[in-house]
């Protein structure tokens, strides 16, 4: 009979099993790099816990990062709370915030009025307008990988050409022109794109638009339009084949660049070359005008894109919070209420650890402001 | 159906058995009657009426049950996808079948089919002639030349390739295998270029991205699949056909190629086939592995693409509009249809073997 020796097996895979789950930390704090240049706002407001014990909120993946570290400042400023964030995309997003399911909607886009968007909201916020919270801004990344170029420098004219076929190889005189004295190989240039309809893909070809105008040439769009290169399966995928390949060049945020520790170009927009990081991107986010009436806080992007400011990196995502001004019961209205203000205030302060941009002061008050008339 | 064997020598079958004498004659009345009319009369006894008891009935209603569910469940499947589809399929502009552009957005609906299922079947013809050969061998090795000892967990560890997750099987091919396979396929392109199939594609061979990293990762896959089922028909040969072989001398190889594989060939094809649909169904790890490119597929085996599977999943999240939704899922309806066309075919081809089932 074999009995005894199945039991001796399976006993066997059992113990070990139980033994391996002893490996393994407990810490889940993010290794992030010392990117704290920026001054975070260091203030810290009264918040009034309570209401709604489990908020819901859904959409963006670009901002996860930045939700994840806002909920664990909102569950330690308010024991008990908690918020679920879903990164199914900004528009499963905007469509669950639209159905009523979700209480807080987060998209890298605002509410469109030509998709019915705006109107659909205001139906759910019981006639009541919706409005658009920008909390997170993150900076996307040109990473590239090409043998013996270690400072790339790009122009918004050269970087439109290159992600839609204008320039071929890496020793066009176009770029050559812009890094004097780097020695570029003669080598093609091989394009990543975002295969799945992403609100990266969006927001950079919306900078391309507007900061390259005619040499850029194609729309913007949650679909990548410049007809070159091949396409990776999220900003993950991106990062790994710009790794893998030779003569890559692809955008990602700033945080998948950290993580993967790749060479992120230096963007030239007129005033000298400024370098990824997180003073570039507050100097562009405290020069951004916003379009938006009242509370509703929409940043008018294309300024914010062509803006020629030195010492600002322009190419900045702004993600929004999408919540209603009126029309929460009590309960959804006070936690709500309770997270955004922590996410403004306390949470900002690991945002540079995770890559993203901590508010600037200005915005900072606008934005509380606008938390506070939620009712 | 009547048993060759039984019919024409009854008394060889009793005698083969090494039965004793004493139960032969009931032996041949119980044969003759379960064969009914078919059978030879045997003078002594008339042909007895066909007994049902209430649980012969619960059962027959089971099992007709069971049968008729599968097949609604199936015709249900294919109206859901049909009355989706088909709002979409009039405003398209371009030829659903033969377009090779795909615009999915609802102002603007323009979608071709044409260039996935090429990717498809094109990913999936070069992954089962990767699996077919290696299955073979592998299941004449678990069946003919191992000893009984070893044959046993090698067939655990076969089957323990299908338990493992298609994503994990994408991860490892898009970040292992697709690099690993970049000097062989750079060598590839090289010395065989100018044959249509090696030749350069939209993806770099660096990454390795490609059809032909997904059709390996793709041959993996199924071979657990057609080993399981072929191993089990090879199991099957008679034996007395293998003795007789051996008894006329022949070497291990020509038993087998006289016995195992006429007997096995039907349920080997039924197996390709079945990995074929498995290999054409494939999503997730296509989705990884492929790279998405902006031209149009070119019958090379370094180009890269989207089979029918990965293009709707990319976009499934953004199903948020019915029209755009309606031209994906008529793309799902195509992968479909194409599943029953490749299984028809295969039934095709064991009907000529009935002889053998």
């Amino acid at each position: 009979m074999n009995i005894k020796r199945h039991a001796s097996v399976l006993s066997l895979i059992a113990v070990g099993a139980l033994a391996l789950t002893a490996c393994g930390s407990d810490s889940n704090t993010p290794a992030g790099s010392n990117n704290s240049a920026a001054p975070a706002p260091t203030k810290t407001a009264e918040v009034e816990c309570g209401g709604k014990k489990d908020l819901v909120a859904e959409g963006s993946s670009a901002q996860k990062g930045a939700i994840e570290a806002f909920t664990a400042a909102y569950v330690a400023k308010c024991p008990g709370q908690q918020l679920a964030y879903t990164p199914s995309g900004s528009g499963a997003g905007v469509k669950q915030f639209n159905a009523g399911i979700v209480d807080i909607g987060g998209s890298d886009s605002a509410l469109n009025k030509d998709k019915g968007e705006v109107d659909a909201a205001a139906t759910r916020c019981k006639s009541n307008p919706a409005w658009n919270l920008p909390l997170v801004f993150g900076p996307v990344g040109i990473a590239y990988k090409v043998d013996g170029v270690k400072d790339l420098v790009l122009t918004p004219e050269v970087t439109a050409k290159i992600f839609n076929g204008g320039i071929a190889k890496w020793n066009d005189p176009a770029i050559a022109a812009v890094n004097k004295g780097a020695t570029l190989p003669d080598t093609a240039i091989i394009v990543i794109f975002r295969a799945d309809e992403s609100g990266t893909t969006d927001n950079f070809q919306k900078y391309l638009k507007a900061s390259a105008k005619d040499a850029w040439g194609k729309d913007a769009g949650k679909k990548f339009n410049g007809g070159v290169g091949q396409g990776a399966q999220g900003s993950a995928g991106i990062a790994d084949a710009i790794s893998a390949g030779n003569g890559t060049i692809g955008y990602i945020e700033w945080s998948y660049v950290q993580d993967k520790k790749l060479s992120a170009a230096k963007i030239d927009s007129g005033a000298g070359p400024v370098e990824l990081g997180a003073e570039g991107a507050a100097a562009a986010i405290k020069s951004a005008k916003i379009k938006g009436t009242g509370n509703d806080l929409v940043i008018d992007l294309d300024a914010l894109y062509a803006s020629k400011t030195a010492g600002a990196y322009p190419l900045v995502l702004a993600t929004y919070e999408i919540v209603c001004s009126k029309g929460y019961d009590a309960d959804t209205a006070k936690a709500v209420k309770a997270f955004l203000t922590t996410a403004a205030t306390d949470g900002q302060a690991a945002l540079a650890d995770a890559g993203y941009v901590p508010l600037p002061n200005e915005f900072q008050e606008k934005l509380l402001t606008a938390i506070k008339a939620i009712s | 159906m009547s048993d060759p064997v039984s019919v024409e020598r009854p008394v060889t079958r009793n005698g083969s058995r090494g039965g004793s004498a004493s139960t032969s004659d009931a032996e041949a009345k119980i044969s003759s009657n379960v064969q009914g009319a078919g059978g030879p009369p045997t003078g002594t006894t008339a042909p007895a009426k066909v007994i049902t008891r209430p649980g012969d009935r619960i059962f027959k209603a089971l099992t007709v049950g069971s049968g008729v569910f599968v097949v609604v469940m199936i015709a249900l499947i294919g109206i859901f996808l049909l009355i989706q589809a088909i709002p979409s399929l009039t405003e398209n502009k371009a030829n659903f079948l033969f377009s090779r552009d795909w615009s999915a957005d609802p102002a603007d609906l323009a979608f071709g089919v044409l260039d996935l299922l090429l990717v498809t079947v094109f990913s999936s013809v070069f992954a089962l002639l990767i699996a077919m050969p290696v299955s073979l061998g592998i299941a004449l090795f678990l069946t003919q030349y191992a000893p009984r000892k070893l044959a046993r967990p090698f067939a655990y560890v076969i089957d323990l390739l299908a338990a493992v997750p298609s994503i994990i099987y994408g991860l490892w091919g898009a970040y292992v295998l697709a690099p690993a396979m970049g000097p062989f396929t750079k060598w590839l392109n090289d010395t065989l270029g100018f044959i249509p199939i090696f030749a350069k594609g939209s993806s770099d061979l660096g990454i390795g991205q490609t059809i032909f990293t997904a059709g390996i990762v793709l041959a993996v896959m199924l071979l657990p699949i057609i080993t399981a089922i072929s191993r089990e028909v090879f199991d099957r040969t008679p034996p007395m056909q293998v003795e007789g072989a051996l008894a006329l001398g022949a070497t291990k190889w020509e038993v087998v190629r006289t016995t195992v594989l006429p007997f096995g060939k039907a349920g080997y094809i039924s197996a390709s086939m079945l990995g074929l649909g498995r290999a054409l169904g494939e999503t997730i790890a296509v989705l990884i592995i492929l790279s998405a490119t902006t031209q149009h597929f070119s019958w090379t085996l370094f180009d890269g693409g989207d089979t029918i599977a990965s293009k709707i999943a990319r976009a499934a999240q953004e199903f948020n509009d019915p029209r755009g939704a309606g031209a994906y899922i008529a793309a799902g309806l195509v992968l479909f249809v194409l599943t029953f066309v490749v299984n028809a075919f295969a039934r095709a081809i064991i009907a000529g073997h009935k002889e053998y089932e």
